[in-house]
């Protein structure tokens, strides 16, 4: 069998452990799906109002719903994969793993089963967010098929890239409770990022904070693609950060997978 | 990958079973404590070998580094005629392990357990199937087979990680402590399990702190104190080193051990404790002739007890003093 053959074999057989994993055990998955849903019902139903009057959009609700929307699904990514960090916290801790060290199977099997598994655990909660998006409102009858799909792959990127971070952060974690606390960023960079204000509307001193990092210009990319705003640079910035952002938790996850297990 | 090394003896002593597992100057060490200082050990294929310490004495290090798990710091090994350095999966797919801790996963079934392990060996779907159930099977795990493996109790668990060690048909089996922490029935379970494994002509590799484990199960044995192999040899070879069993004799009443002390021969004293020690195996025949002899000098003991070697006995004999076949007894022989 080629390296090749016995990586995507093997990596297959990881995958569909952590689905069972995520199948048996569906709360912890749910739980982290509760935060963006009730931040979006929050920001939208109760400082709706007067949020969308600051943006200029008048007394109605909806041009509020178009712009927190695109930063709500990518708040649930960056809440799924703090579950990744987690359960890969948690495994690392199993002693199935010693015993997959001692096996002839591919090295980084049971990584990339991690890394599929929260990939596709991250797009199924997007589509859950978008569902419970559209219910309350949320449209985006202008974007084509083409821009549906670019941004479908957008998150499905900013997605690999958030869940290699997750890995790492979950491989040099001890427990559960601090990988949950090294993750921590992952949720706090939403917000403040361009989520749920513009960043001209924030203040001076703290705009280049919410700028100069991975979710605006995720975010931004998102808007335009679904609600036909300014892209701009933003684009080739998101595919950026996501490219980097993968390739470091990428070589991170495998330095330390690959030391002596304590 | 690094072409593979012959599975030849390294020594020249004409030996001409090829070995399973040979390591010259195995050394590794966390911080500045050394756990392994210089191992060198030599097992046949198809043998069982036992490596016999306490808690602390590098056991479960010298298995990891064997298993490939972590490596080593110096020294050679080599394990099914790989290099463990230089050709891991070369190691890695000769061998299966079962930890000293459950290398089970909780979250699934025994049964979902086992057909993980089959896809990682690369069975078919239907192969898989069948050796997953004839293990369960044979393990006694039939009817836990749909439930989550954390329910388990630890007789089951260490017998699922056994079966799941099985899957892949390995020429050599590390078991890493695979009775510590079971009730007295599923040691004996474990027991059967392992001569079992025997017959069917792998080579296995045990650690223990049971001296009457290895010498149940083992042909040949190894005592590891210290990171070093303080002895090896078979078991009998090992019981010679010890010193004998005895028949321990108390006393509360400081002169009736007085008179006893002088009345008997041949005896260990220990003033400190009023207490004398008699060479014995334990037979019922010499047990018969110590209380004959005691009658007859008039000695009663307030207490008396039977004390066969034990893996104290032999950590005393091999390491307690510069004369390892000295008895370990301190007091003065009476003569």
């Amino acid at each position: 069998m080629s390296s090749l053959t016995l990586a995507v074999r093997d990596s297959t057989t990881m995958l569909r452990r952590n689905l069972l994993h995520a199948r048996r055990y569906p709360s912890l998955t749910l739980n982290l799906l509760l935060t963006p849903v009730v931040l979006l019902l929050l920001f939208v139903y109760i400082f709706g109002d007067v949020m969308s009057a600051g943006m200029g959009g008048g007394a109605d609700r909806s041009a509020y719903i178009a712009y927190v929307v695109p930063g709500i699904l990518m708040m649930t990514i960056g809440g799924t994969v703090v579950g990744t960090a987690v359960s890969v916290s948690n495994d690392m801790n199993e002693g199935i793993i010693a015993r997959f060290r001692t096996m002839a199977i591919h090295r980084g099997a049971v990584l990339i089963g991690h890394v599929i598994g929260s990939v596709l655990q991250s797009v199924a909660s997007v589509a859950l967010v978008g569902a419970v998006a559209v219910a309350i409102g949320f449209r985006a009858t202008h974007a084509t098929a083409l821009e549906w799909l670019a941004a479908f792959g957008l998150m499905a990127l900013v997605a690999l890239a958030l869940t290699w971070i997750a890995v790492g952060m979950g491989m040099v974690s001890p427990n559960a409770e601090a990988a949950s606390n090294n993750a921590l960023p992952l949720i706090v960079l939403p917000l403040i990022s361009s989520a749920f204000v513009p960043i001209h509307a924030m203040p001076g001193w703290f705009q280049p904070i919410a700028e100069y990092q991975p979710f605006t210009p995720a975010i931004e990319t998102l808007r335009g693609l679904l609600l036909g705003s300014e892209i701009g640079n933003n684009g080739w910035l998101a595919v950026a950060w996501c490219l980097a952002l993968s390739a470091l938790g990428y070589f991170w996850s495998k330095a330390v997978f690959n030391r002596d297990p304590k | 990958m690094p072409s593979s090394v012959m599975p030849t003896s390294r020594r020249a002593d004409g030996h001409p079973s090829p070995a399973a597992v040979s390591t010259v100057g195995l050394r590794k060490s966390y911080g500045d404590k050394t756990v392994l200082d210089g191992i060198d050990l030599r097992i046949p294929a198809g043998s069982v070998f036992a490596l016999l310490g306490p808690n602390g004495a590098g056991k479960t290090t010298t298995v990891k580094i064997l298993s490939t798990l972590i490596t080593a710091d110096g020294g050679q090994a080599q394990v099914a005629g790989h290099d463990v350095a230089t050709s891991p999966d070369g190691v890695r797919a000769a061998i299966g392990v079962t930890g000293q801790f459950s290398a089970v996963d909780g979250l699934i079934t025994g049964e979902e357990n086992m057909l993980l392990m089959a896809d990682l060996h690369h069975l078919s779907r239907s192969e898989g199937r069948r050796t997953a159930a004839e293990l369960l099977e044979r393990f006694d795990l039939g009817e836990a087979a749909k439930k989550p493996a954390s329910t388990y109790s630890g007789g089951m668990k260490r017998r699922l990680d056994i079966a799941m060690t099985l899957v892949g048909n390995p020429r050599i089996i590390f078991l890493d402590e695979p009775t510590t922490g079971l009730d007295p029935r599923s040691r004996h379970n474990m027991w059967q399990i392992i001569r079992e494994l025997v017959s069917d002509g792998v080579t296995v590799f045990l650690t223990t702190q049971y001296l009457e484990e290895a010498d149940e199960l083992a042909d040949r044995i190894a005592v590891l104190h210290d990171g070093k192999i303080a002895a090896e040899g078979t078991a009998d070879e090992l019981k010679r080193l010890i010193p004998g069993g005895h028949v321990r004799l108390r006393f509360s009443e400081p002169s009736a051990y007085q008179s006893a002390s002088v009345a008997l021969r041949e005896v260990t004293r220990d003033d400190e404790a009023l207490s004398l020690q008699i060479p014995s195996d334990g037979s019922q025949r010499e047990l018969r002739s110590i209380l004959d002899w005691m009658d007859s000098a008039g000695i009663e003991a307030d207490e008396l007890t039977v004390h066969t070697p034990d893996l104290d006995d032999v950590f005393f004999a091999l390491t307690g003093s510069n004369h390892p076949n000295q008895p370990k007894q301190e007091g003065r022989a009476v003569r």
